[in-house]
Formats: structure tokens, sequence, C-alpha cells
């Protein structure tokens, strides 16, 4: 299956190489690095790359490429969901995956990458198994390590890979249980200049933050349950009671894991927040243009619009850019040429509005299109689809847990076309 | 050496990255210096007896590793640390161990006693491990030491340590493949291990090592199918992407009828289709016959095997796993019925959510599914519209996606999508734009026009691109339809005055001059303003100019014979030295001179060669012959390794090769009749021998698919068609049940397929089958077959893991196809029926002893069983008379305005339905006058109930009785089903609400099983309450019947695991234990009721459905303690 894995940097520096059958030469990321040269945008490298002797599978994630090599037939998605299971643990270990980090961290990372794959094929990827044989390093560790000359390989032999429920680790105990659930939702949309929808639909996801004590088995029912078209489980889920009583029942791991995401039937009207009344337009005469955005509410249930952005990405041919906004602040970056607004939270009476000219460099002809404009937004205390916990059980085990749900509602790929 | 060390101690565990061996010897200006000292260094810390030096020392040269750097020399000085007692320096002394041993092969032999050791270790994990690196490292020697610890660790006790052993097969194979045959010897034991840890990367062995050796599949590919969704991620990929390969050699093309029609419309169906089951025809003719004929006349009837992997596979639709959601969407793409294919559509909308790369695998995917599936994703035309911020490659495949998407009706919406894409950024995104909408065009005849309008609009557009584009998809567009040429062509001709973009003049004047026929004012006018601007113009508009005056020359010479010579003049000084050799060129070939070869003759030919006009289809046509999901799907190009996917068979290979155990009997159909009907069996052979009727009535047949399927496996079915020559096999019988009996009898002849058979026949046809039965003992055993494997197709929920069980779980899976569950319920319950009493099919009153039994197999168990039965049977059937049975009333005498209806839950099984639970109903007209067409209507039920209607009841006269059954799947709830009770002058409102005692059927379960089961619903599936008995309820006798009374429970008999010791004194205190299945979902229901000194009891209840263990326990507590 995998043969080889390379980090490759932004820049093209192979930093970290890893074989887990014969070693295959770094010098085949060389066409990698051509491929990524020609592509320009790192999202535009293709992700699988035929070589005379390999095949080069790779993820773009954190400013880094993980690359993958293989030499045989074997299911593209299996490496690349594979990869971003690594992303994902370094993320989850150290906090963030990048370079830096990475080389920081290399032993770990290396001792890690030995237990995620054996002969190529994944051995434990379950964060919580990985974490009773390599314990993710902490300050107050490594101070202790440097001391005692101790190490951060866990001294007992892992026991989940054998359990049957390899999810989740033994023996947790806690002297505070809690179990937190944020049901985050994201609104996909396209409005058209004129501000009509031209699809919309939400995607939600529910985060699930558990620390409890021994064994516990949670049933996390919602009010609602009809409102979900279609939905993928984290493996701790018992289908079955999903498929007969719609109710979530599960051990669940320990500590931060994402329990399900959702789609809400698409027969069902997506609020849209908020509107955008824009008018960007480019003269036909003299290096110009003209930029005018506001933003109001619109279907925001009575809840307030936070972390409001505008970002828009303007043609290459702009040159700088002069507005004034009435509220929060906005950038101009020279090299990527994005309007970055951040408005903050919006305010019904005050219309946050941006306002200005734009200067394109003289000669170059009129851009014909106009800039589309991305809005993130996020309103807290809201699901907006309208989905609602109703309960969450706990079975074997003694204790009561503190239980918390916290609804957010951002904007997903939220894209108003100009 | 201190100092050293307390520098790198500074730095912290785990920073070794940062090149520290710079920082020892700043003054070394050479690495070759800095690198000697460092490795010998690095030795010295390696041979200290501090694990904390070694451990730094290990760390750095991991760090080495991960750099790519050289650290081979240090072999000796690590080897050596192998044993050593720190778990991490071990660990990473394996890791150095396996990336050097290849190229230090004698001295990583010094390892290998430590791991032989390690595997000899009482603890399971350190056994794997050892087994782990052992099996990594690449040295050829070791090779037998590897075969004989792969061969050993294959039988390990531990799961987790079989597992390893599946790892290291591949590695073996790799490094030696001379071990082939024995290896597959380790695979084959391998796969038949029941647990899921192993599953996965034994399948993946197998795919790397023997893919070829399909065979080895056949005995566990039910085990597989049941275990799949237990099994971790990753091997889920891998087994269903072995089984989708497996399943398209064993069974037959579920949409062959739909590919006969859409080939040939089947010719000759008639012709073939009447002699169809003569068996002796010639080979050849079968084939041909075989398709045709059953296109028309035999519903195709998918094998229970196939069904099973299809629907066990389903719920990993719902995997967070993106590898798992598109193995399961190729799965069923290759091999579902074309109706069913849909479900992938929304899971793989799903996946668009994800990482780029994600997607694009996806996309990729997508786009050869709906090449073939268009509207599968018709509905989620939507989720493919193409945002700004998506990378290109991503907006190129969505655009693909759309356009494969688009026929009349949407086409209108995609256009319109596509006019905000033309004005995008990306102009490598806009050129495939319009080479979609040129697609788009081509397509849908409606739009053709729209299109080329809009795209002679974008001939103006200023980027190069776009106009290069548009005009080489119009150019294309204009050559499939020659006669509308002129309209355009005049138009671009009156473009080149305005446009400037040197790519779109000369794609202009190359149209002119293609088709100058059609123009033939315009072309010389054209050709005269270009001769004008010639030298002005941009090479590539210069080289068509001349094209241009050539074919002109060629065709209309009286015109345009100066205008050539001047261009050609013109051309000959040119700068640039292509135009200049192509007016030479062009010269010697059109203008005769007396030199001019034998070409010239030919120019007009040459020039005016009729140019094909150019296919535009999508790239990802055909793309479907690779297996979805591939790697080599990806590429479109046969990656290494990849395994075919090979092509339906034409006829199915025999089914029972996956029967996991043939019992003996089953061997005893005659060989005779199965070659007999070999031209059938791909339809209606049947994979497990003893189930073999009741699954054929599985399959979507409608009744005229009377089946054979008994001939393979079940004794019963085949020798009643043998000795009666009137072959009716069992699923007629009920079929023809839930036809109520009324219609005539479909009677397949063992010579044809005729469905001709009088009802009268029907009577003999059970004689003959009673005489049978009593006949031989093989007989009996398969009709206890029959009712124990309908009793566990609702016994699905069941997590045991026994072989019983396991057996039955496929049973079950197999016999509930998700389509038609009703029915096929229905259709099992009445075979059941029809085994026992034959004389009656009526859901009327049959002994208790059914249900009851119905949970053996025919293991090895029974005879065992046998003696447990009796008791068991005994049990329930003399203490649950209908007597006990508790009436409601349902309507009251003067509500009722005479008529009164009491209702009672029978607890028999109800036959159409087993998921049902029955109701019997007694009407009593006590009114004066006849009451007429006593019917029910308007059924409201909460969502998943279903009710069966009892049949009208035409009169029932004043004074008289009549009785009704009606079946109420409750659904496992207490919820009531409302309905209105008709007659023929009043409706009355009524409803039933179950006890939730009667909510289950016994089960009968031996006391070992009950205690594995109870032991598995623990936690909170448990409700333990203490009690006090009633005084009249303290001998056992009491107790059951109260407790049996209160539920519809079985008593588990105790002891009866012991049947073979001497019997044991009855204990003091005893402890009941009653088991039952709910009737909708089959959770399992126990119930143990342990007696104390003096009336004190405690309950136990264990259910999988708390709300349902809390009802029962409240039931059953007021039972026992009044």
């Amino acid at each position: 299956m995998i043969n080889s894995l390379f980090l490759i940097s932004h820049s093209g520096d192979i930093f970290l190489e890893k074989h887990w059958k014969s070693v295959i030469s770094r010098s085949v990321c060389d066409y990698f690095l051509e491929a990524k040269e020609k592509a320009g945008d790192p999202e535009n490298v293709a992700p699988v790359l035929q070589t005379p002797h390999h095949y080069l599978i790779s993820i773009y994630r954190g400013k880094l490429f993980f690359l993958s090599v293989t030499q045989t037939e074997v299911p593209p998605l299996f490496v690349i969901e594979f990869l971003h299971r690594v992303a994902d643990t370094f993320q989850d270990y150290f906090g963030d995956c990048s370079e830096v980090v990475i080389k920081e961290n290399t032993v770990t990372v290396y001792e890690l990458l030995e237990e995620m794959l054996d002969n190529g094929f994944p051995l434990a990827t379950e964060s919580n198994v990985l974490k009773e044989m390599i314990r993710p390093p902490t300050i107050l560790r490594s101070v202790v390590n440097t001391l005692t000359g101790g190490s951060n390989v866990g001294g007992t032999l892992p026991t989940g890979q054998l359990s049957n429920v390899p999810w989740r680790r033994a023996g947790v105990k806690y002297t505070n249980n809690e179990a937190y659930f944020d049901v985050i939702e994201e609104i996909d949309a396209i409005l058209d200049k004129s501000g009509t929808t031209v699809f919309a639909e939400i995607q939600g996801v529910v985060e699930a933050c558990v620390k409890l004590t021994g064994m516990p088995d949670l049933t996390l029912s919602f009010m609602n349950p009809r409102l979900l078209d279609d939905v993928s489980f984290h493996p701790c889920v018992r289908f079955k009671r999903w498929e007969s009583e719609r109710v979530l029942s599960f051990i669940p791991p320990d500590g931060n894991f994402r329990l399900m995401s959702y789609h809400v039937s698409s027969q069902n009207l997506v609020a849209i927040p908020v509107y955008v009344k824009q008018n960007i337009s480019f003269l036909e005469t003299g290096s110009c243009g003209r930029l005018d955005i506001t933003i109001g509410p619109k279907q925001t249930m009575g809840k307030t619009v936070e972390n409001l952005t505008v970002t828009i990405p303007m043609p290459k041919s702009v040159l700088s850019v002069n507005l004034t906004a009435t509220q929060g602040t906005y950038t101009f970056d020279l090299t990527t040429k994005v309007v970055l607004w951040d408005v903050g939270k919006l305010n019904p009476q005050k219309l946050p509005n941006l306002r200005g000219s734009i200067s394109i460099q003289t000669g170059s002809p009129k851009p014909e299109e106009n800039p589309s404009i991305n809005i993130g937004l996020q309103i807290q205390q809201l699901a907006i689809s309208g989905l609602k916990v109703s309960r969450l059980d706990m079975y074997g085990e003694k204790y009561k847990p503190f239980k918390g749900v916290k609804y957010v509602t951002k904007a997903g790929k939220f894209q108003v076309r100009t | 050496m201190s100092s050293s060390s307390a520098f790198n101690e500074e730095k912290g565990g785990s920073s070794s990255v940062g090149e520290p061996e710079y920082g020892h010897d700043p003054a070394s200006g050479g690495i070759f210096s800095s690198d000697y000292k460092r490795h010998d260094d690095l030795k010295e810390m390696l041979d200290s007896n501090k694990d904390s030096l070694k451990l730094e020392a290990m760390k750095r040269i991991v760090a080495m590793i991960a750099r790519g750097k050289n650290a081979s020399d240090l072999f000796p000085a690590v080897v050596k640390n192998v044993a050593c007692k720190n778990i991490e320096v071990k660990k990473l002394v394996y890791v150095y161990l396996v990336r050097y041993a290849e190229e230090q092969q004698d001295l990583a032999l010094l390892s290998i006693s430590t791991f032989q050791r390690g595997l000899k270790d009482p603890n399971q994990l350190i056994r794997a491990s050892a087994l782990r690196v052992l099996s990594s490292i690449r040295v050829t020697i070791i090779v037998p030491i590897m075969m004989l610890a792969i061969k050993e660790a294959a039988s390990d006790m531990s799961p987790y340590v079989r597992k390893t052993a599946a790892h290291a097969i591949p590695k073996l194979y790799s490094l030696d493949p001379e071990q082939k045959d024995q290896l597959i010897e380790v695979i084959e034991k391998l796969l038949a291990d029941k647990t899921t840890l192993v599953a996965g990367s034994v399948v993946m062995a197998f795919e790397e090592v023997c893919p070829e050796r399909i065979d080895l599949i056949h005995k566990n590919y039910r085990k597989l199918c049941n275990l799949l969704i237990d099994v971790e991620e990753w091997g889920q990929v891998v087994i269903i992407n072995m089984l989708t390969r497996y399943a398209r050699t064993q069974f037959l093309n579920p949409n062959i009828n739909e590919s006969l029609l859409e080939e040939g419309g089947g010719a000759d169906k008639t012709f073939y289709g009447s002699d169809e089951d003569e068996d002796e025809d010639e080979e050849e003719k079968e084939k041909k016959a075989e398709a045709a004929a059953m296109a028309k006349r035999k519903p195709y009837v998918m094998d229970p095997d196939h069904r099973l992997l299809l629907r066990n596979t389903k719920p990993l639709l719902q995997s967070r796993n993106a590898a798992v959601v598109m193995a399961v969407a190729q799965l069923y793409f290759h091999l579902a019925p074309k109706a069913e294919v849909g479900v992938i559509a929304k899971a793989l909308v799903r996946l668009l959510r994800s990482h780029s790369e994600v997607q694009y695998v996806v996309l990729q995917n997508v786009a050869t599914m709906t090449i073939k599936r268009r509207g599968m994703f018709e509905p989620y035309l939507k989720s493919f519209y193409i945002r700004s911020t998506d990378p290109t490659q991503i907006k190129i495949l969505k655009l693909e996606v759309l356009t494969n998407l688009a026929n009349e009706t949407n086409i209108s919406t995609i256009l319109r999508e596509f006019q905000t894409y033309i004005k995008s950024m990306d102009k490598d995104f806009v050129a495939a734009t319009i080479q979609a909408i040129g697609r788009c065009a081509t397509n849908i005849g409606e739009v053709r026009d729209t299109c080329l309008n809009g795209l002679v609009q974008l001939l103006s557009n200023r980027d190069e691109l776009v106009v290069a584009e548009s005009v080489v998809v119009i150019k294309k567009l204009l050559q499939m339809q020659p006669e509308k040429h002129s309209d355009i062509i005049k138009h671009m001709a009156k473009l080149t005055d305005n446009i400037q973009v040197p790519m779109a003049r000369a794609s202009i004047l190359w149209l002119i001059g293609e088709y100058c026929e059609h123009v033939p004012k315009i072309a010389p006018d054209v050709l005269r303003k270009m001769a004008k601007s010639f030298t002005n113009e941009e090479d590539i508009v210069k080289l068509q100019i001349l094209n241009l005056a050539a074919k002109l020359y060629l065709t209309n010479s009286k015109q345009t014979k100066l205008l050539t010579q001047y261009v050609l003049n013109l051309a000959k000084y040119d700068q640039n030295y292509d135009i200049r050799d192509r007016a030479r060129f062009i010269r010697q070939l059109i203008v005769p001179t007396e030199k001019s070869g034998a070409l010239s003759k030919y120019a007009k030919k040459l020039f005016l060669a009729l140019k094909p006009a150019p296919v535009l289809e999508s790239p990802f046509k055909d793309r479907d012959h690779f297996q979805l999901g591939s790697l080599s799907h990806l590429l479109n190009a046969k990656a290494g390794g990849y395994q075919e996917l090979p092509d339906w068979p034409e006829s199915a290979p025999d089914a029972s090769v996956r029967n996991v155990e043939v019992p003996e009997w089953t061997k005893c159909s005659s060989r005779e009749k199965r070659k007999e009907k070999k031209v059938e069996k791909p339809f209606y052979s049947d994979s497990e021998g003893e189930s073999g009727p009741t699954e054929s009535a599985d399959s979507e047949s409608d009744s005229a698919s009377g089946s054979e399927s008994g001939s393979e496996g079940s004794g019963s079915a085949s020798e009643s068609e043998e000795s009666g020559g009137v072959s009716v096999s069992e699923e007629e019988e009920e079929e023809e049940e839930e036809e109520k009996k009324t219609k005539k009898r479909e009677l397949k002849k063992a010579v044809q397929e005729s469905e001709s058979e009088q009802s009268s026949e029907e009577e003999d046809r059970k004689h003959e089958r009673k005489m049978k039965q009593q006949k031989s003992d093989s007989e009996s055993e398969s009709d206890e077959e029959e009712e124990s494997e309908s009793e566990s197709s609702q016994s699905e929920s069941d997590d045991s893991e026994s072989e019983a069980e396991v057996r039955k779980k496929k049973k079950a899976a197999e016999s509930k196809p998700p389509s038609k569950p009703a029915k096929r319920e229905t259709t099992k319950e009445k075979k059941e029926m029809s085994l026992l009493d034959l004389d009656d099919f009526e859901p009327a009153p049959s002994p208790q002893v059914t249900p009851v039994n119905n949970l053996f197999s025919n293991s090895l168990v029974t005879d065992l069983e046998g003696l447990s039965l009796s008791e068991a049977v005994l049990l329930p059937a003399t203490i649950t008379p209908s007597s006990v049975l508790k009436s409601y009333e349902l309507l009251h005498r003067i509500t009722g305005e005479g008529l009164s209806v009491e209702y009672c839950f029978s607890r028999q099984p109800f036959s159409p339905d087993a998921n049902m639970v029955a109701v019997q109903m007694q009407f009593t007209n006590s009114s004066a006058s006849d009451t007429k067409s006593l019917h029910m209507e308007d059924v409201k039920l909460q969502s998943g109930m279903r009710v069966k209607e009892f049949p009208e009841i035409e009169s029932l006269p004043a004074g008289e009785t009549a009785t009704a059954v009606m079946g109420i799947d409750f659904c496992d709830s207490t919820q009531a089903a409302n309905f209105q009770l008709c007659t023929h002058t009043r409706k009355f409102f009524v409803s039933i609400q179950p006890p939730v005692g009667e909510l289950m059927r016994p089960v009968f379960l031996t006391e070992n099983e009950f205690k594995k089961e109870q032991g598995q619903l623990m936690g909170m599936n448990e409700i333990t309450e203490k009690l006090t008995l009633d005084a009249k309820c303290r001998n056992e006798h009491a107790i059951v019947q109260r407790v049996t009374t209160a539920a519809n429970l079985s008593r588990v008999p105790c002891g009866s695991d012991k049947e073979c010791s001497p019997p044991v004194p009855p204990p003091e205190h005893p402890v009941h234990r009653f088991a039952g299945r709910t009737v909708t979902s089959g959770s399992l229901v126990l119930v143990t009721v342990a007696t104390r000194e003096e009336g004190a009891a405690q309950l136990t209840i264990n259910c999988e459905k708390m709300v349902i263990g809390t009802m029962l326990v409240k039931d059953i507590l007021l039972a026992l303690t009044q």
C-alpha cells in the first residue's frame, strides 16, 4: 500500500522521510516538485501523480505537502484519507501541524508513523490508542523527561488495540466528569447579483469533548431528528439504534472527537442570515473603479451576527484600493490582491458599509469580471436549521456528569456573486 | 562528554532535530570531520550504560534517519541495544534496525534471537511486536525463520497476534515470492478466522499475495459480509473492494434484463422462450436463449448472497471515512440493480464537503458514474455548482459533472450557471466552460442555437484564450450541422473587421476557407480585405490567409486567381520563413505549371478533404471498465497490481460453494435432477442448501418464477419434485397464500415452467408431502431448519458469535432484502405454517411449538437440544392455553349499537408478516339486524407502524359471533394503533394498545446461551428489581405461569446444558429464566426471576431496548406480587 512518506515544506524542502518497505530514494519527489512548480498554486497540484515507477499521492495541509509513494494499485482515497488522519494526529498531538512543530518533534512523529502503519497498511489510527502508546508531549512532561531521562513512550503495553471499543482507552479517570457537545452548523450558499439564492444548504457537525471516568455509555437524542437528511458517524455510534430510534447511542472516545456530521434535508428552506448590497464597478475609461458594500441582517432569528468578515479577491490588475469602512477595519494584500474587511458585530441600527475607489494598473484593460464576495460570520447560541438536542443520558457509570450543549452557526462557503 | 550531553539535555527530550551536530564543533568547517566526530560521540553514548544517554543518542540517530541522512555506519553500535530494557530505546532501535537491516544483512542477524525469544513471550503484545519487527527485517536468510514464526502466530490464541501474522504475510511474500504456496495455506487458515480484528488484515494479505485465488473466499464470504460492519475502517475498504470482484465472478448481472432490452429488444425471445426449460438444449442455444428468454419471461432473481453483500455494505455509506464510503459506492455501482444504485449519490455528495483532495477523487468517480447513471445525481445538481474559491482542478471536474448531468429539463439552469463561469478570472476554467457549453450544445439539440449564439458573442471577448476556445468550439459545432453554416459563417466574416485577437481571426479564416462553398459571395471579399491588411497581420493569421487563398483558388479560381497570386507574392517576401515556406508549397501545389508533379492533381482533394467532425465526448466515457475508486480508474491507465473487474458470468457458478457446512442429506438429491435444472440454476439455485426454497422466495420473483431452488440443497423440495412429477416448491404456495388462495396455482412441471395448474391439485401435493415427511428423517430435519431459519430472520440483532448464531444471522440477513421486507417475512412465515399444518393456511391457532423451537439450527447441537426441546415446548404450550389469554374490549355493545368487539393477543405467529403481532378479534352482533361488510378503514399509526387488516367480514347475522385476525407491527412500542371499524352503516373509532408483554415472542435458549446473551446485555441494558412474591405464587409452576401470562416469553430449561451429566437435585432457591425477542426488531428480552428465602425474589431483565425493559419490569412485578 503505502511505501514511503515524505513531508515537503511549502518551499519544496523535503524535511522528513519514512519508509515502510524498501527505501525509495527521495529523488522521486522531483516529479512532484516539478508538478508543483507547474501548478503554481499548491491547491492546484493534482493529488495523484504518475511517475515511471511509482505513484505519488499527496495532500496539502497546513502549508505542508504530505507525499506518499506507492508502487501498486491502491484506492487513492484510502491513502488520502490516511494522510489526513496523520495530519489530524499531528494536530492533536502538537496542537498544530506545521513544519516547525514537526521538526521540533521529529522523534515523536517518527514513533507515531511507525505505529500508524505496518508494511504500508494502517495499523493504529485511533488517537486514543496512539496516545496510550506514545504520550503527547506537554511542557511539563518534557521538563520532567529532561530531568529524569524518562520517555514519552507509554510504559504500559497498549491494550486499546485489543479491546472491542478501540477508540476508547481503558482506565480513564477524571475528578470532574463533563461532557460537552457543540452543534456547529455551516451555511453554504451562493447568492447571485440580485441577492437571490442560487444554492444554499446547511451542513452541520456535532463536536464532542467528553471527559468521563470509566466506560460510560451515552445516548444523545434530538428534538427533531427528522431534519437530518444525511449523516455520517464516528465509528463509536451504534448505527442500528440510529436506524430504529433516531438516537445516538455510543461509548465515547476520551477527549475531543467529531461525533457526527450531517446534512440538513434540502427540502427545508435555508435561512440566510445576512444580505449584501454591493456595487462594484470598473470604469471603462480611466484606470479606476468603485466599490460600495453594505451588509444588513436578514434572517437572524433574533440573534446577533458576530465575527462578520468580508473577503474580496480582486482582479490581478488592481493596483490599490482606497476605501472607508464605517465599522471595523479593512486590509488589502498587495500580493494576493485580496481585500479583507473585518466588520465584527453586525449592528442592525447602523449597517456597516465599505466604500471607496479602486485603482487599476494604467494601461491594463478594464477587468471583465467582478470579483465575488465571500462572507464569514458567526451566530452564537443558534443552530440555523433549528436542530435541538433534547437530552443526553448516561448509562453504565454511577456518577452524575456535567453536561453542556452549545450551538453555533457559521458561514461555510458563503459566496455572493457580483 | 559531560558538557555535550548536558547541552543536549538542555535542548529537551525531543528536540534533537536542530542539527546539533554543528553545535558540537563550530570550528570544524568540513562536514566529514564533523560527521566523524558526531558518530564517534553517538557510539560512545550508545555504549554507555545509562539509559538516558542511549535514548538521547537514539533520538539523534532517528532524527538523522528522518532527515534522510545516512546513519548506517552506526549499525553495530545500535544493534547491540536491541535487548535494552528501556522501551523507548528499544522502539527506536527497532526503527533503526528495520531501516538499515537490508543494507547490513550479516549484522542484522545478530538481533534475530531477541525476536525469536519475543515470539514466545506470554504477553500477546510482545509476541505481536516481535513478529512485526522480525517480519519487517528484509533479510533473505531469515525467510525460513519468518515462515515458521508466521505459521505459529497464525494459530496463536490472541487475535492481535494473528492480525500481526496476517500483516507479516505480504512482507514475506515480497521478500521471497517462492514461499507463495505456503503463504496461501496460512492465508486460507486466517481467512477462516472469525474475529473482526483479523479479517481486514488477512484480506489485505490475500489481495497482495493471491488475488487470483477467489475460491478461497467462498467459504468465508458470508462471514466476511456479516463481520464487515465491525471491522476497522481500513480493513473495510480492502474487504469491500475484494468482495466487489468476488461478486462479479459469482453472481449474475442484476441489470441483465435492462441491458438486454436496451441492446436488441430480444428479437428471438418468443422462439426460445418456450423451451427454455428443456434442459437437453445444446449449449450454445442455451446461451443465447437464456438471456433473451429470461428478459422476457423470467424476472431476474438475485442470489441471496448477492443481496446480503448489498445490504451489509449499505450502512457503511454513513462512515466518516471517505475511503469506506467510496468503496461502498463503487460496490453499488458495479453490483447493485439499477434501481438501487441511487442510494450512493447522497453519500458521495456529502464527501464533496471534505478536503479538496477527497473532492478531487470523488468528482473523478462521480464524473464516470454520471455518464452511465445520470438520473442518480440529478437531484444534487446544485451541489456541483462552482465557487470562485474552488481550486481550478476541482472546478474543471465539477464542470465535467454538470455537463454530464445536463439534459433538456435542466439545461437552461446549467447554461445560466455557465454564463456566470465565463466571467471568471480563472482563464483555464473559462476555457473549460466554453468546451462544456459546446458539449451541451452537441448533446442537446434544443439549445444548440442558443449556445452557438452565445459562443459567437464570446468571440468579441478580450481574452485570447476565450476567443480561441470559442472559435474552436463553434468550429466543432458547425462541422456537425453543415446545412446551417452560412449564417454563422457570414456573421463571423463580419466580425473580422472588429476582432483583433489573432487567434480568432485565424480561426474565422479557416472556417471561411473550409466552408467557402457555403459562402461563395463573402469568401472572396474576405480574402480581398485580408490581402489588403496582409502585411500587418500576425503570423498565424497570415498562414490562414494563405490557406483561405489556396482553397478559394481551387474552388473559385475565376474570382480569386489574382488575389491569390497577390497574397502568395506578398508571402514570398515575408520575414517569417514559415510563411515563405508555406507560400512556396502552396504555389507549387495549386498553380499548374509544367513542372508541377503528380500531387497537384490532387490539390483539391488535399485541401478540401472532408474533415471529420470532432467528437465532443466526455473524457470519462468508458472509464468504468476500471473498478471505480481505484488508482487505475483515476489515472485511466492500468496500475501495477490492478485486478481487472471481471465481467458478469453468463450463468451463475454453483452457489452452494459458499455453504459453510453442507449437511449429509443435502447431497442425496439426485444428480440427474440437478443436471436437468442446469439452465435455470442461475436464477433459482440457491446458495444455502438447507434454506434453499425459502431463499429464492426472497428474491423479487413474482409468481411466474416458480422455483427450483430446492434442487441444490433442500431434500424436501427436490424430493417432492422428483416423486410427484409435480414440482411445486414451497414458495409458490406462499405466494398463493399471499394472494389469499384465490388465484390459481402456478405449478411447475419438472420439465417446463408453465403456470397452469389448478388449485385442486394442491391437495394431492400436500398428501404427497405429508407422506414424504414421514418417510424420511432427513425430511423432518429439513423442516426444522426451515423453521429455525424463519425464526432467525427475526434475530438479527443478536450479537453472539457462536457458530450457530452466525449462521442464523446470515440467513436472517439473506432473508430480508430491504426492498420488500414485508413480503419476504410473509413468505417465510407462511412456509413455516405450510410445513406444519399443511391443510390449513389460515392463521388460525396452531400449536405453539413452532416459534419456540425454531431457533434451532441444524448444527450439531440439535441432538443435544432435542431433550430440552420437549421440555421447552411443553411449558408454554400447557401453561398458556387460550383461556389464559386476556381479552380486551375494543367496542362496547352500547356504543357499537349492538356490535361488540373484543380482542386478545393470540400469541400466534401472524403468518402474513412475522413482524406483526397477531390480534384476534371477536365480533359479536347482539343487535336485531345483520351487520354487513365489517372492515377497517382510516388507520392512524405512529411512524413505522404497520397494520395488516383483517379480511372484510361480509355479513354478521344477528346474534352471531365471528372472529378475525389482524396483524399489527407496533414497532416495539406501546403506541396505540388507531383505526375506524366500519360497518355498512356506521364507523367507530377504536384503538388497540398492546401491553408490553405482547410485543415479544418466545425464543428458545439453553441456559448457557442465555447466560452468554445476558453477559452481553449488561450495564444500561439490565434492570434489576427486588420484590416479594405473592403468597400464592411461590412455587415454580405459579411463577412460570404468571410470568408467561404477563409476557409472551418462553422458559429457559434450567440445567439443560448439562444434559449428559446425571440429574442434579433441584436447588433450594431456583432461578427461573425466560427468553423472548421483540417482534419487530428481534432484540432479545431476557427475564430472570431468582427466588430467595421467604418469597423474596429478584427480577432481572436484560433487553437492548431499555424502554421495553422498564415497562416489562413493571408488568412482571405486578404479576408476581399480586
